[in-house]
């Protein structure tokens, strides 16, 4: 699976020199390496002006990648605050078996961080001196992004597109408040867009057999194909979760590749439930129909869907 | 001393500590003898456990025999945004079977962010004979067939009482039928607050309406959308009493009968303090409210799809005031108004109306926070979301009101700097911090850098609860919040730059919270590992729907991270995509 490209944003180690500074000590962690940047947009990866969001993040805007950046101004290396501090801060915790955390104290002092080159931390510095943080480059072809830009460029960028992915759960609102506005919009609108009615769109999907259901927000997507592949991963969590390397046998037999074969094939078909209660195949009305109609979604046995295609095609015609 | 401590039979002590109901007073009491202990543990009514993971039932119910009241809370709070999967856990099951058993007087139970079924209702209805209290907020997982097994099940026996609250608020119900309100005996009058607004369906209303005709106690009442306007005033006159009130849907043809049947009934409501609901209102019936509006402490226009001036007409009547909820609509102007005529304002929460939009949708700014900072001088709990915002007028606020204990602020755009000079909001929210010296709460928006909890942690040193969200440039960032926020109780992290370095070198002060969350940062899964073996009070789990962290390099980060302390171990519950690691350092699958 690839790295998603939304942890873009924390930036690359081989900033510009400027950004630097002097006041580095050697005295203690390899701060050059693993010192966390903001790489600015506008300045390189195409990547970044396409817009290119990762599916599984449900549409990482890389638009709000143009209001983060760097400020300028001395920073206090990570390692200068510890060193300066009076190291007391390791134990903050009160009381506890101080032995223990004494022995473990080691680990989590600077030097201890300096000195373990091996294990996760030294493996996390090691990281960085590609890209910190992450275990595999992420520009695909290699641009990094160099010095950062003004501020009063950055303005300009700000001005968002009219079509803005969103990112899950922000701004942070209650789903029972998004669903209350989102039935019923604003009536005093200008704008005939229906604003709420952008909001997001929560649908339970279960699957015979899974042991609990999930929650996929159809506003998401833009077609089935892009609902069906979202489905197949979140889905297919199930059954290689178990699976995998160690051997464990999955709750419920499946294995990943044999999961999609299922989904594409024909023994499991994916249905919804609309607004009238009835139980219809998806994908056979438009997709805006299927999402102001889909109550519920269900990945059910074909054995059971039999005689749903024709009720769908006749309400559809129907309706029209 | 010790003797004078023997002198006294234990019914006197038990009855000295009655009068000691806080959890954290009666911790301390516990621990000043055995005897105290012994005493206290037996008396001991209520029990609050903020995290349902943190302990088990069995040791809960080992130490306090005889508890009446229970709250528990389950899932992390990021779950209100749909940032913890589904599935994740939160299961309250373990905690009826074994309080059935355990605690047959149990009164009150609380539940928040839990899954809760219909089987765990119908148990509840079954096994305790003196059950009074269900509070059910932001919880899931059960329907309307639940609620029936509840309400069919509270009778009435000689002695001994009924059910008194059934609040859902904000759970998410599966509703399939309205039929469950039925349910409640024809002789049961022991209701006092009904709170139903999540429901989606009709409920049978003539069964609402012998309902609350009947229960003479009934305070509060807040109905569902779908109960319509004109049955409201009926409503109203077989509950004169009531003191808190959720409308439904509060629209209608206008029409003058209907009106002054309604304002009629609403004048008959001399005890309303509190208002809520107002779905899809339509202005021409506010005026019904104008009554009663002196009265109100409470006002909840949160889904009030009205403009300005109409909500500052009605506003202005409620000098009262000290809570409101309500909606952007209400523009600077209209906040203005509030900060001239609700001078006992101690809360306020404005919400967006249209928080996906590009643009702004409505002139709210900044300007209309301050304001209200300038003209309440009782305001102490502010949550506000807007579009732009400065470092000024944070200062501001901060300066007129550092009696505020609670401030969350959303700038709807993620990293949004100060509009002014462009400049990041560090002085900003660093002068909330140092003025409001008992500050529990904060949320933090807008352009951050490391700076910011630089001055959190120097200053923050009662804040219990912190979330961030787009902030921050390293891991010095965290680090001054974990090395410098005693109190710090939660912690819940997004999308900011903070990886291992800060989390693993402040790892003994993990145990002293409840938990952190962190998401979307760069946190390695070589580290979690780390810390799940180093730290055997803490639960440590990695939540990552891309399959098992292994299948990735250790340095790369990991999705979600849950770490909460805990003395009941493991949890046995977890799904396939959480990974946790125990002392032998082997990774262990749910």
């Amino acid at each position: 699976m690839s790295v998603p490209l939304e942890h873009d944003y924390i930036g690359l180690s081989e900033a510009s020199p400027s950004m630097e500074g002097s006041e580095r000590s050697s005295g203690g962690l390899n701060l050059k390496a693993t010192e966390l940047r903001l790489g600015l947009p506008g300045s390189g990866s195409p990547e970044r002006e396409n817009g290119v969001v990762a599916e599984d993040r449900a549409g990482y805007p890389l638009g709000m990648l143009k209001s983060l950046l760097v400020v300028s101004g001395a920073k206090r290396g990570f390692s200068d605050a510890i060193d300066g501090g009076s190291g007391k801060w390791v134990f903050s915790g009160s009381g506890g078996s101080e032995a223990e955390l004494g022995k473990g104290g080691n680990l989590f002092s600077p030097r201890g961080v300096n000195g373990s080159g091996k294990g996760g931390l030294g493996g996390g510095s090691e990281c960085a001196n590609q890209n910190p943080g992450l275990g595999v480059p992420v520009l695909k072809d290699g641009v990094v992004p160099q010095s950062p830009k003004p501020l009063q460029e950055k303005k300009s960028q700000l001005s968002a597109p009219a079509a803005k992915a969103q990112v899950v759960g922000w701004p942070p609102i209650r789903s029972f408040r998004k669903n209350s506005m989102a039935s019923h919009p604003p009536k005093n609108d200008d704008d005939s867009e229906g604003k709420f009615g952008s909001g997001c769109l929560y649908v339970k999907v279960s699957m015979d057999g899974a042991p609990y259901l999930r929650k996929v927000d159809l506003k998401n997507y833009g077609s089935y194909r892009e609902l069906s592949s979202a489905l197949e991963k979140m889905f297919s969590c199930f059954t290689i979760g178990q699976c995998g390397s160690h051997g464990v046998p999955s709750r419920d037999g499946l294995s990943e590749s044999r999961l999609m074969d299922l989904l594409h094939g024909s023994e499991y078909v994916l249905t919804y439930e609309d607004k009238d209660g009835d139980w219809m195949l998806v994908g056979d009305v438009p997709w805006e129909m299927f999402t102001y109609s889909c109550k519920r979604m269900r990945i059910m046995k074909s054995s059971e869907a039999i005689g749903l295609a024709p009720r769908a095609m006749e309400k559809f015609k129907s309706r029209n | 001393m010790q003797r004078m401590a023997c002198s006294f039979p234990d019914e006197v002590l038990e009855h000295v500590f009655s009068f000691v109901q806080c959890d954290n007073d009666r911790n301390a009491i516990s621990t000043v003898c055995k005897s105290w202990y012994k005493i206290e543990r037996w008396s001991r009514r209520r029990v609050f456990v903020g995290n349902c993971y943190a302990i088990s039932p069995d040791m809960v119910i080992r130490r306090f025999p005889d508890v009446r009241s229970i709250e528990l809370k389950g899932k992390p709070h990021f779950a209100d945004f749909n940032l913890v999967p589904d599935g994740w856990g939160g299961y309250v099951a373990p905690w009826i079977s074994a309080m059935a058993a355990a605690y047959p007087w149990l009164e009150e139970i609380r539940l928040k962010r839990m899954v809760i079924t219909d089987e765990n209702l119908e148990l509840i209805s079954k096994s305790f004979k003196n059950f009074k209290v269900l509070v059910l907020s932001s919880c899931e997982g059960f329907s309307t067939d639940g609620l029936a097994a509840i309400a069919a099940n509270c009778r009435s026996y000689l002695h001994c009482r009924n059910l008194r609250e059934l609040d859902l608020r904000e759970s998410e119900v599966e509703d399939l039928s309205g039929h469950w309100l039925k349910h409640f005996p024809d002789d049961y009058t022991s209701l006092v607050s009904l709170n139903i607004a999540c429901l989606g369906c009709e409920v049978s209303f003539s069964a609402l309406e012998r309902l609350v005709g009947r229960c003479p106690n009934l305070r509060t009442l807040r109905l569902n959308r779908a109960v319509p306007l004109d049955k409201l005033a009926n409503l109203l006159r077989r509950a004169p009493q009531l003191v808190e009130l959720g409308t439904g849907a509060y629209s209608s043809e206008l029409r003058p009968d209907v009106f002054s049947n309604l304002s009629g009934a609403f004048s008959g409501c001399k005890e309303l303090k509190s208002l809520s609901g107002f779905w899809d209102v339509v202005p021409g019936y506010l005026p019904a409210v104008y009554p009663i509006c002196c009265r109100l402490t409470t006002l909840n226009l949160s889904y009030a799809t009205i403009q300005s001036p109409d909500l500052i007409k009605l506003v202005g009547q409620c000098q009262n005031l000290q809570r409101l909820w309500v909606l952007d609509y209400i523009e600077d102007a209209g906040l203005d108004a509030v900060a001239a005529s609700c001078k006992d304002l101690r809360e306020l929460r404005v919400f967006p109306s249209d928080p996906y939009g590009p643009e702004p949708n409505v002139p709210l700014t900044e300007q209309g926070l301050v304001s209200i900072s300038e003209g309440c001088s009782k305001l102490q709990s502010v949550l506000y979301f807007c579009r732009q915002m400065s470092n000024a007028a944070l200062m501001t606020i901060a300066r007129n009101r550092p009696n505020m204990t609670r401030f969350r602020l959303c700038i709807i755009e993620p990293g949004t700097p100060d509009y002014l000079t462009l400049q990041p909001l560090d002085v900003g929210f660093g002068a909330i911090v140092e003025h409001c010296k008992d500050l529990q709460r904060l949320s933090l928006s807008g352009l951050l850098t490391d700076l910011v909890f630089e001055y959190i942690g120097t200053y923050a040193k009662k804040l219990e609860m912190l979330s961030v969200a787009f902030a921050g440039e390293s891991d010095l960032g965290l680090h001054h919040v974990l090395s410098g926020c005693e109190k710090l109780r939660k912690l819940e992290i997004r999308d900011c730059p903070f990886g291992d370095k800060a989390l693993l070198a402040n790892a003994a002060k993990l145990e002293t919270m409840r938990s952190l969350w962190m998401s979307s940062c760069s946190v390695t899964f070589g580290a979690c590992k780390l810390l799940g073996q180093k730290m055997p009070r803490l639960n440590v789990e990695v939540i990552d729907e891309r399959g098992t962290p292994d299948s990735r390099p250790e340095s790369c980060p990991i999705d979600k991270l849950y770490i909460y302390r805990t003395v009941a171990g493991s949890r046995f519950d977890m799904p396939g995509f959480v990974w946790t690691i125990d002392e032998d350092s082997a990774m262990r699958l749910s």
